[in-house]
């Protein structure tokens, strides 16, 4: 009985050693992603390349889900704020809502679950079939030609597809609202300027989503380059990539909203 | 794929992206209506400054031309200092004056700027001279409230004083 | 004389690779131990032996991918323990190495990925990179699949890629690990010639591991028997052939019981099935 109980307890703590230490692990990787990524700038192509599998590939859904997120925000606020008699803050609602939060997180958590586990399943199957040993043998440095590159073409993608996601959303709701509603076009927009600011709103927004792509890439690549090379070891690399990055998005929303918004 | 595709693509993205960025910026936020980086501070003191929170525009004959920078409290005189962050390409006289309002009876509370007859103007650092704090809603009830007894009452006594 | 000045030794040896009393552990566990080695410029030598003996261990050690616990291992008379990252790096350029399945790039074409090398270590102008990436795909016999992609290959044909690719800088040595693994009779005797014959023409040393034994006695100049860790038995293919040895019998002939048990071990067979008195 004792026995059982010290048991659990140990096993607890080796779980919380693991994990502490496997998140030194990923900040030592991401130094040194850091400090390898200068012949990846000087050879700008192989980031270009990473653009387009990253950030051109995402963009059906990205834009398709921002067109949704954006109508469906329009259709719920207009219900909300009929009541009050305010149709008209309604782009306000839509706007401040996407740029704010849901630009950057639904961009965010849609990137990891399609960019994300691509480049945790690529570097993780690379490392299977010996790809990256490879390269080792060949002088080349993995980190270097394969992982700097991804990470910084999914680092520019990132605030890219937020913002295409945050300006599809206002579209949205300016399709529900104004075109198929028929709220007021002239004070649906005036409104919604004279509510979001650029640096307090927008920027702020870019710079969530660029915080939120530096997270969701190095958890990607982390998680490929340290999954056992097996199908079975890829494939759990894959769905954790997913799930950490969520959750990491979720988390640093937090702590990033309390920063910046914090009693304004 | 052929690298030339690919930028492209890339090309394409990129601009895309930006152009969502500046779409955001002109049109969604207020970029294109003021620049929030050329203004200049003018400091106004009121008794009671309601529910006016920081950022809130800064309106003069419905137009706004600038938000409130700051707000305050000065432990000497009692009341709030509010600091006005004004475009500098709206110039006012010296002795303009200063009133909290609210758009609509629920609506947010935004600062209106009325223009004097003062040939100077106003520059950074100025203080407002002539403020009209917030109308609580409270007190006015109240207002109303002890007014309506008063005259019930006055009316009351003079009945008493015919009979 | 052991050991020698490094410097007279890179002038003077024959030997590319000289291993001596070279251990390694891993963990808790001895993996090599005391291997003594070496192959003559020019030749291709075998380390030969059941699976997970260590060869392959001694293959990445020779790479420089793990370094030694103890004792000494020379590639081209550089102490390969004493090499920092840069300099392993430069070592390894004069390198080689084939991978088990090839490990090529899959997002590369052939082409591409046999010109891999060439544009990451060299500012050669793009059209000497396509002529020297030709000149060696036809030397595996493959220039016309130059824009194929890997998926497209048979097993043979990306492990010809990959020798191409490994011989792209014209390197001093070549490591090959397990290069007959999976393939048909053809793609089988076919790759044993291409070893010994880009051996021969371009000057290199080559090293193979591998299990498969009447291929690779057919071509190499010397093999070392490796088993549980430590060198068997060594000698030129005639004198492997000849050997009474029962552990290299037992393999060169693929018997199924001898030092090599076919049983791993286990409790009393009999005990286990419950019919012991």
């Amino acid at each position: 009985m004792m026995e059982a109980l010290l048991d659990s307890i140990r096993g607890i703590g080796r779980r919380t050693v693991n994990r502490v230490s496997r998140m030194g692990v990923a900040a030592r990787f991401f130094l040194l992603v850091f400090l390898h990524s200068g012949p990846s700038f000087r050879r700008f192509h192989l980031i270009v390349r990473e653009i387009f599998t990253a950030g051109v590939l995402s963009l059906i859904i990205i834009l398709v889900s921002g067109l949704f997120v954006g109508m469906v925000l329009g259709l719920q606020g207009y219900e909300t704020l009929q009541t009050y008699g305010s149709e008209e803050a309604l782009g306000v609602l839509v706007s401040l809502s996407l740029v704010r939060e849901l630009g950057p997180v639904v961009a965010a958590l849609l990137f990891a679950s399609r960019a994300g586990s691509a480049i945790t399943a690529e570097i993780g199957l690379m490392k299977a079939t010996e790809q990256i040993a490879a390269m080792e043998m060949m002088a080349v440095d993995p980190i270097a030609r394969v992982v700097a590159p991804r990470f910084w073409g999914a680092v520019i993608s990132m605030p890219l597809l937020a913002a295409l996601f945050s300006a599809m959303g206002v579209l949205g709701g300016y399709l529900v609202g104004v075109v198929l509603i028929g709220v007021d076009e002239g004070s649906f927009w005036s409104q919604m300027q004279a509510a979001v600011d650029f640096k307090e709103d927008i920027l702020n927004g870019v710079i969530k989503s660029v915080v939120f792509g530096v997270a969701v890439t190095t958890i990607a690549l982390f998680e490929g380059y340290d999954a056992p090379p097996t199908a079975e070891g890829v494939s759990r690399a894959t769905t954790r990539t997913v799930v950490t990055s969520s959750l990491a998005i979720l988390g640093l929303d937090f702590v990033l909203t309390a920063f910046m918004f914090r009693g304004v | 794929m052929q690298r030339a595709t690919l930028d492209l693509w890339v090309g394409f993205f990129v601009v895309a992206g930006v152009a969502a960025i500046l779409f955001l910026a002109l049109k969604v936020g207020n970029l294109g209506g003021f620049d929030s980086s050329e203004t200049y501070a003018v400091k106004a003191s009121f008794d009671n400054i309601g529910g006016l929170k920081a950022r809130a525009p800064v309106k003069s004959a419905g137009v706004v031309v600038g938000r409130v920078a700051e707000i305050g409290f000065d432990p000497k005189t009692y009341e709030a200092t509010v600091t006005l962050a004004v475009s500098t390409h709206y110039p006012f006289p010296k002795d303009s004056s200063a009133s909290i309002m609210t758009s609509g009876l629920l609506g947010e509370q935004y600062i209106a700027l009325e223009a004097g007859g003062d040939e100077k103007m106003l520059v950074n650092g100025d203080m407002l001279k002539i403020t009209q704090g917030a109308v609580v809603l409270e007190n006015l009830i109240g207002q109303f409230l002890y007014n309506k007894s008063d005259s019930t009452a006055d009316a009351a006594g003079a009945e008493q004083a015919a009979q | 004389m052991w050991p020698p000045n490094n410097k007279s030794l890179n002038s003077v040896s024959d030997n590319l690779i000289e291993i001596r009393d070279l251990s390694f552990t891993y963990g808790q566990r001895l993996v090599l131990k005391d291997i003594n080695l070496s192959a003559r410029r020019g030749q291709v030598i075998a380390i030969m032996g059941n699976s997970g003996c260590g060869k392959t261990t001694l293959l990445r050690l020779i790479g420089g991918a793990l370094k030694p616990t103890s004792g000494s291992l020379l590639v081209d008379g550089v102490d390969m323990s004493q090499l920092d990252q840069a300099g392993l790096y430069r070592l390894r350029r004069r390198m080689g190495m084939l991978f088990q399945f090839g490990a090529l790039f899959t997002d590369m074409s052939v082409f591409d990925n046999v010109a891999f090398q060439l544009r990451e270590h060299t500012n050669l102008p793009e059209e000497m990179i396509r002529d020297l990436v030709f000149m060696k795909l036809n030397a595996v016999g493959l220039r016309g699949a130059h824009d194929l992609m890997p998926s497209e290959l048979s097993g043979g044909m990306s492990r010809r890629v990959a020798l191409a690719r490994s011989i792209a800088l014209d390197p001093m040595l070549i490591l090959y690990d397990e290069p007959f693994a999976g393939l048909d009779p053809i793609s089988l005797g076919v790759t044993g010639n291409l070893i010994r014959r880009l051996t021969d023409t371009l000057g290199m040393t080559s090293v193979v591991v591998t299990h498969d034994v009447q291929e690779s006695l057919k071509m190499v100049d010397y093999v070392y028997f490796v088993s549980d860790g430590v060198i068997e038995a060594q000698g030129t293919p005639a004198e492997i052939k000849a050997s009474r040895l029962p552990y290299v019998h037992q393999f060169v002939h693929g018997e199924e019981n001898g030092p090599v048990p076919f049983h791993y071990p286990a409790p009393d067979y009999a005990a286990d099935l419950g019919l012991a008195a």
